[in-house]
């Protein structure tokens, strides 16, 4: 399936999927035709954030929307969690905003309106007002960006019950996660890796919804599972490309959306392999990849041979010499390394 | 003793209709919360209470000039606000007794009523979440060019917290229509405003944002009533925000059915003055002085007032009360996208 294939870079697009005819786009790109489309079906829909209408267009994502929507891309002052609740309040009253942070790192300054406010609107009111809001937040890393630049937050915003989170690792799911969370009717995180955005994929043209807690499997194995978010399905592919070199068949799960998670696919996974690694960009610490690992041991223990192996960010904040970046960054030789240790025991 | 410092204030009087509507929400709102009081020590109504007893004039005097469709944002301390608005009383009844068929379906309680037919889209026991909620509704008007505005109620301690600038400051920058009314009762929690701010008038702030403002004695209901008339033209005519500031006073505690100097928090000598100076007494004096009202009158009000609140109380009460099952549900919005 075109838009299952996680191409490592333009070239392994040309030659896989661009020779059969496809249309390939770039993460921003498909992010920026999913709003564009967004703005172009449904005049509820506008956009707001900080700079989203300067000449960098949020990496690329938001480039030039401003000038065929005029007044529906709005910059804003430099108010996180004001915005948050103007955003919602626009949202409750019949909008569909979609409020964009250059940087995760700035969530934190909304948790006030994102935790106590949007994601409990429904629940407070008894299901009759929804908060139909997006907010998309991008990790950041390299370049010695540090400590208030690189963070993975989500799995905060996935503990908080009322809260979807997406995470779209592949242009396709970029757009398709995007369509789907704007007509989802409730308060949705998506969160975005830096480095995903100059990927290249399969993006069909027209508008299209991928469902919200729909995993889908990149690539097929019967030796081990990897379940990996975000930018680390690249590595877990990389990762499953050295390993099949030993003979180590990995299959490699993107869940997609982590709130719903679709327990069900990586359960069926594990049945097949009977071994689990689960790599997120977060740190180790309350990670997603612990939901996973539990979710494992609690509804899938019978079928694990092995022990479950995490490969996360390590508990410390992200530094900036280059020398600690690369100490700090984990990814495809971690979860070479963890599956080697397992498949072996 | 606060004075009105409105200086703009229409002269054309006030008609008969609007006094009596007048006399008539604070009542309400008197009564409704006055049987709170009576029914609360029964520890059947189990959510916390927070009492507008004192300072029914703002509710009524903003609320009963706005439409239907205008959006109403309110506090922990909402029952005024929301039941002045029209919101049905029995289901606020029912939320309290955390029933079912409360307006929250029991999810809500007190703190969190709702009654979107109203346009009173939910409320946020977060100080100061009513402010950027509010602007945020106008913002939607603003951007489908509804003519609808959108009303936050806040007390003086939000006016300390960083959302009330940002909003302000966003609200004023695009002209929204947005109606800022604060509540300054003179405390947060047992916190004097003296306490927290160097000085008492919290509409001094909005004058920062470019947004105009009056500051009116919030216990006279006629002048807020006509100082929230002109805010309102203000607001809907596109000129932007407007904040109303109303001096007022709290005659319970922050939460709960009881006083607060009982508990030692504040001066005895304090409330009795600010009771001498009660809204609904001093509105019922006057009507009674220019002859707009009669004690026959009053008195087939308050029976009409109090057989709506008792029917609401029955109604309430036969409702049943939620499911253990139905915790799962309304955790996101279903199906109606």
């Amino acid at each position: 399936m075109p838009w299952t294939k996680v191409l490592i870079d333009k070239s392994d697009f040309e030659d896989t999927l661009g020779k059969q005819g496809l249309r390939g786009l770039s993460y921003r790109d498909a992010l920026r035709e999913g709003q564009e489309q967004l703005l172009e079906s449904d005049p509820s829909v506008f956009l707001i954030g900080e700079g989203i209408d300067d000449p960098g267009g949020v990496f690329g994502s938001t480039l030039n929307l401003h000038r065929k929507f005029p007044g529906r891309v709005l910059d804003m002052p430099i108010a996180e969690n004001g915005l948050t609740g103007i955003a919602m309040g626009a949202a409750i009253a019949g909008m569909r905003p979609i409020f964009i942070h250059m940087r995760v790192d700035f969530l934190p300054m909304c948790m006030d309106l994102i935790v106590n406010h949007a994601a409990k609107w429904s629940y407070m009111t008894g299901g009759k007002v929804g908060v139909p809001m997006i907010i998309r937040s991008i990790t950041g890393r390299g370049w010695g960006s540090a400590a208030q630049h690189s963070q993975a937050l989500h799995a905060l915003f996935a503990h908080i019950p009322g809260l979807k989170v997406i995470m779209p690792a592949v242009p396709y799911d970029a757009k398709g996660l995007l369509i789907s969370a704007s007509a989802d009717g409730n308060p949705v995180l998506c969160f975005e890796h830096r480095w995903l955005y100059d990927f290249t994929g399969y993006v069909p043209a027209e508008k299209y919804a991928i469902p919200l807690g729909k995993g889908v499997v990149r690539r097929e194995g019967k030796d081990i599972t990897i379940v990996a978010l975000s930018l680390m399905v690249y590595e877990a592919i990389k990762a499953a490309r050295e390993l099949a070199a030993e003979g180590i068949d990995a299959e490699v799960i993107d869940p997609r959306t982590i709130k719903p998670l679709d327990e069900e696919m990586i359960f069926a996974s594990i049945k097949k392999t009977g071994r689990l690694i689960v790599a997120d960009t977060g740190s180790r610490t309350g990670s997603f990849a612990c939901n996973i690992a539990a979710a494992a041991a609690e509804k899938a223990w019978h079928d694990l041979k092995a022990p479950v192996r995490l490969v996360c960010m390590p508990d410390t904040p992200v530094p900036a010499s280059q020398v600690l970046e690369n100490a700090y960054y984990r990814g495809k030789d971690d979860i070479v390394a963890a599956a080697r240790e397992i498949c072996r025991l | 003793m606060p004075q009105s410092k409105n200086k703009k204030l229409p002269a054309d009087p006030v008609p008969r209709e609007t006094e009596l509507a007048l006399m008539r929400a604070m009542l309400r709102v008197r009564r409704f919360e006055e049987k709170i009081v009576e029914v609360y020590g029964a520890q059947e109504m189990k959510t916390p209470v927070h009492l507008s007893i004192g300072q029914e004039a703002v509710a009524a005097g903003v609320c009963l000039n706005l439409k239907r469709e205008d959006y109403v944002f309110s506090t922990h301390r909402n029952h005024g606000h929301l039941l002045v608005k029209g919101a049905a009383m029995a289901s606020m009844v029912a939320e309290m007794y955390g029933r079912a068929g409360g307006c929250s379906g029991g999810k809500g309680g007190s703190m969190h009523m709702v009654d979107p037919s109203v346009s009173c889209l939910g409320t946020s026991a977060i100080v100061g979440g009513s402010i950027p909620l509010g602007a945020g509704a106008a913002l939607a008007s603003f951007l489908r060019g509804d003519g609808r505005i959108s009303v936050s109620f806040f007390g003086d301690g939000a006016s300390e917290e960083g959302l009330f600038h940002e909003t302000l400051n966003f609200s004023s920058l695009k002209k929204l229509p947005a109606l800022f009314v604060c509540e300054n009762n003179g405390y947060a929690t047992n916190s004097r405003l003296c306490a927290r701010q160097a000085h008492s008038d919290i509409a001094r702030h909005a004058g920062a944002y470019c947004i105009p403002s009056v500051i009116v004695d919030g216990n006279d209901v006629l002048a807020v009533h006509k100082a929230a008339v002109e805010a309102i033209a203000h607001v809907r005519s596109g000129a932007g925000p407007f904040f109303l500031e109303c001096k007022t006073y709290r005659w319970k505690g922050h939460v709960g059915p009881d006083c607060d100097h009982l508990k030692g928090c504040r001066p005895k000598e304090e409330l009795d003055q600010w009771m001498e100076r009660c809204p609904v007494k001093l509105f019922k004096n006057a009507l009674l002085k220019s002859g707009v009202l009669s004690v026959p009158v009053l008195d087939a009000m308050l029976k009409e007032i109090d057989a709506e609140i008792a029917a609401a109380w029955r109604a309430a009460l036969a409702e049943k009360m939620p499911l253990p099952e139905d915790l799962y549900k309304d955790v996101y919005r279903q199906g109606i996208f």
